[in-house]
């Protein structure tokens, strides 16, 4: 055969043809499940939501400081627009006076069920976890774009602009949580490392989660001194956030979004 | 040699004085430009104006704006390549060369607003598609490599005569011309080859400028954030982007025009044709701005609503009317009139467009990051001299591309202006019969 022209039995127009049948049959056969997959709620095996209790919050600020502490976030005193809050307390005022009155809010990460953010995410440095159904962060692969920043409409994170600064308070870190360098986005993880340690220790003992162990897991709950915040596993129905969640004040925040938060707030009235 | 030759290897045989000065003035801005990154490099982006609210500002305003004025080269060349329209002859080369050298500069933005460029390829090593940003790469990476070959390509004929005329130019340029013409010698073959490719990329570059442009605006389209969340985006932008390449291409080849005395090449009639070229794309973004913002109004969401109000009536609302009069009102009142669409007026109005779509790209990142959707304190923003020298060293940059360019290699597509000298006449007339009627013959 050396050096001689082989002509190949299938022209090119019929090479096309076959190619536009056989990608059409691939298609048609495509397993259900995956054309299926986007639009079926994938459900996670725990789903990790916190309640907050708008009428108990008194705006002290405690969450987002307990927070700070916990999760080894940065202070950067120095600039003052560009604050790293994990977990913020905001206020509206309503009304006109004599009739003002100003609303609390806090407000952790809400880790979405559809989650704006790591849709957009180019890399997949946060991807939303599908065992604990929580929004995470690989601080290792982080572009720093901050587009995932701008497509979350709650506006819950946070862009490292300089190399986080902790005023000489190094020694007080908390060693279970990785620091984060400049140029990368970090944003609240339900305090992923304590609730490993709770999954892990279930795990060993060969039990499912113990709703109690949940109670003041994050650390934003454990400190908020008026209780008004709940923790726990939204699967387990009979978990008090559930219990909660059921009861007739719960509501979310921009719910016509579609964003599907696990973070509810119970009404004030 | 040929007159027409002549005329246009002439201008660029070395680097005069003026343009030793102006590439040094440029390198300065450049140097300060980069000076400028590596702080930024060594301090994060807390040197420029953005914050918690505006994570982006002015770099992304310059990667849409010198994407956007890159669709120059293609529509020019391409789309009137396509139409058969023979008035573009004289300024394609000088079209694609803008988009060739804006484009990097495109991306360049965006390494400098990143916050760990080191890590830019984990774009490609973890690359998700399902986030806009891919589409871009992938897009804006096909759009650079396509357009610089369509570029080269139909600059070798060029540099095939530069070798053969050009002996006297040096030894560095001659070698560089030897070696770039790949042993061009302009036989049939080859030039059916060359006009093979050309048809391919001519088709296939349209197809891109719609697409990268699309994506572009996509980037800010696919987020649900008030003012970007639109249908009409894609569109938009993609006219916008025309619409400032083509001012580009004003711009650009007046001032060659002037200074390689190409008053014979380029006349009034390419002006004429351009003004209403430009006209109608002065018409068409007013359009796309009328339906965007009637739409956002009529149906008033609150949240829309705020970021409509900062830009009609708050701290935004000098730059938005600056843009409608810079875009719409001066260019519809230079370019309707005969009269005023002269050559003088047709720069004026592409200076006033290409300022006019800065400010609109700038309008569309900004003011939606600065009214979040719960009740947090507004953004602000400031641009840092941080941010305007690197913006100011990514002009230079294309500037300074340009003038090498300018300098090395004929402006004007000498093989292209010779064809249609050529074969234009004879073509243009079988065409015109074509449409004739039987009857009449």
């Amino acid at each position: 055969m050396k050096g001689q022209y082989v002509q190949s039995k299938i022209s090119r127009k019929d090479f096309l043809k076959l190619t536009a049948i056989g990608s059409a049959l691939a298609l048609a056969n495509l397993p259900k499940k995956a054309v299926a997959a986007p639009l079926q709620k994938k459900k996670s095996k725990y789903r990790f939501c916190m309640v907050i209790d708008l009428r108990r919050c008194v705006g002290c600020h405690a969450c987002s400081m307990a927070c700070k502490v916990e999760n080894n976030v940065p202070l950067n005193i120095e600039q003052t627009d560009r604050q790293i809050f994990w977990n913020k307390v905001f206020f509206e005022q309503q009304g006109l006076y004599p009739y003002v009155k100003e609303k609390i809010y806090n407000r952790p990460c809400f880790h979405c069920e559809n989650p704006p953010c790591v849709k957009v995410c180019p890399v997949g440095a946060t991807y939303h976890d599908q065992e604990k159904g929580l929004v995470l962060q690989r601080n290792e692969r982080c572009i720093g774009c901050r587009y995932c920043a701008l497509a979350c409409p709650y506006g819950v994170r946070y862009f490292n602009w300089a190399k986080p600064n902790y005023h000489n308070r190094q020694d007080a870190l908390n060693p279970d949580v990785e620091t984060r360098s400049k140029g990368i986005i970090e944003k609240c993880t339900f305090c992923i490392h304590r609730l490993e340690k709770v999954i892990e220790k279930a795990e060993k003992e060969g039990r499912a989660i113990k709703d109690e162990e949940l109670h003041y897991l994050p650390a934003c709950v454990q400190t908020c001194m008026s209780k008004a915040r709940h923790f726990g596993d939204l699967n387990d129905p009979e978990s008090t956030v559930s219990k909660l969640v059921r009861s007739g004040r719960a509501f979310r925040l921009l719910e016509d979004l579609g964003t599907e938060p696990n973070v509810y707030y119970l009404k004030e009235a | 040699m040929e007159i027409l030759e002549q005329k246009l290897l002439n201008p660029f045989k070395q680097f005069g004085k003026g343009s030793k000065v102006l590439i040094g003035i440029l390198l300065v801005v450049i140097a300060l430009g980069f000076l400028a990154w590596v702080r930024q490099l060594t301090l994060g982006l807390s040197v420029t104006g953005m914050n918690d609210r505006v994570l982006w500002g002015v770099y992304i305003t310059n990667f849409v704006f010198f994407i956007g004025i890159s669709h120059a080269g293609t529509l020019i060349s391409a789309i009137l390549r396509l139409i058969h329209a023979e008035w573009r002859r004289p300024f394609t080369r000088a079209a694609e060369a803008i988009t060739v050298f804006s484009l990097p500069f495109g991306a360049a933005s965006i390494i400098a607003d990143i916050g760990r460029p080191d890590r830019i390829l984990n774009v490609i090593t973890y690359a998700r598609l399902q986030s806009p940003i891919l589409w871009d790469v992938i897009c804006i990476g096909t759009y650079l490599i396509s357009s610089c070959i369509f570029f080269y390509v139909c600059l070798i004929p060029d540099i095939a005569l530069c070798r053969d005329r050009l002996e006297q130019a040096g030894k560095a340029r001659a070698w560089i011309y030897h070696k770039l013409a790949l042993g061009w010698q302009n036989t049939d073959r080859q030039k059916r080859r060359l006009d093979k490719i050309i048809a391919f990329f001519s088709v296939f570059l349209t197809l891109l400028v719609v697409s990268v442009h699309t994506v572009v605006a996509w980037i800010f389209g696919m987020v649900i954030q008030p003012g970007w969340h639109s249908t009409i985006i894609g569109p938009y932008f993609l006219t916008g982007a025309i619409f400032s390449g083509v001012a580009s291409v004003v711009i650009v080849v007046t001032i060659l025009r002037k200074l390689f005395k190409l008053e014979d090449f380029i006349k009034p009639v390419h002006y004429d044709n351009l003004g209403k070229f430009l006209l109608a794309f002065t018409l068409l973004w007013f359009y796309f701005t009328f339906a965007e913002y009637l739409t956002t109004f009529y149906g008033s969401e609150t949240s829309h609503m705020s970021v409509f109000n900062a830009k009609f009536f708050r701290e935004f609302s000098g730059a938005f009317w600056l843009m409608v009069i810079l875009c719409f009102v001066l260019p519809l009142l230079i370019l309707v009139r005969k009269k005023t669409r002269t050559i003088t007026g047709l720069v004026i109005a592409s200076i006033s467009i290409n300022i006019g779509m800065w400010l609109e790209r700038f309008l569309v990142v900004v003011p939606t990051l600065t009214r979040p959707r719960l009740p947090y304190s507004q953004g602000t923003y400031y641009p840092t001299w941080i941010e305007w020298s690197i913006t100011l060293a990514c002009f230079a940059g294309l500037i300074l591309l340009y003038v090498i360019f300018a300098r090395l290699f004929p402006v004007v597509s000498i093989w292209e202006m010779k064809e249609g000298k050529e074969k234009a006449i004879a073509e243009v007339t079988d065409r015109f019969k074509a449409y004739q009627p039987q009857i009449s013959r």
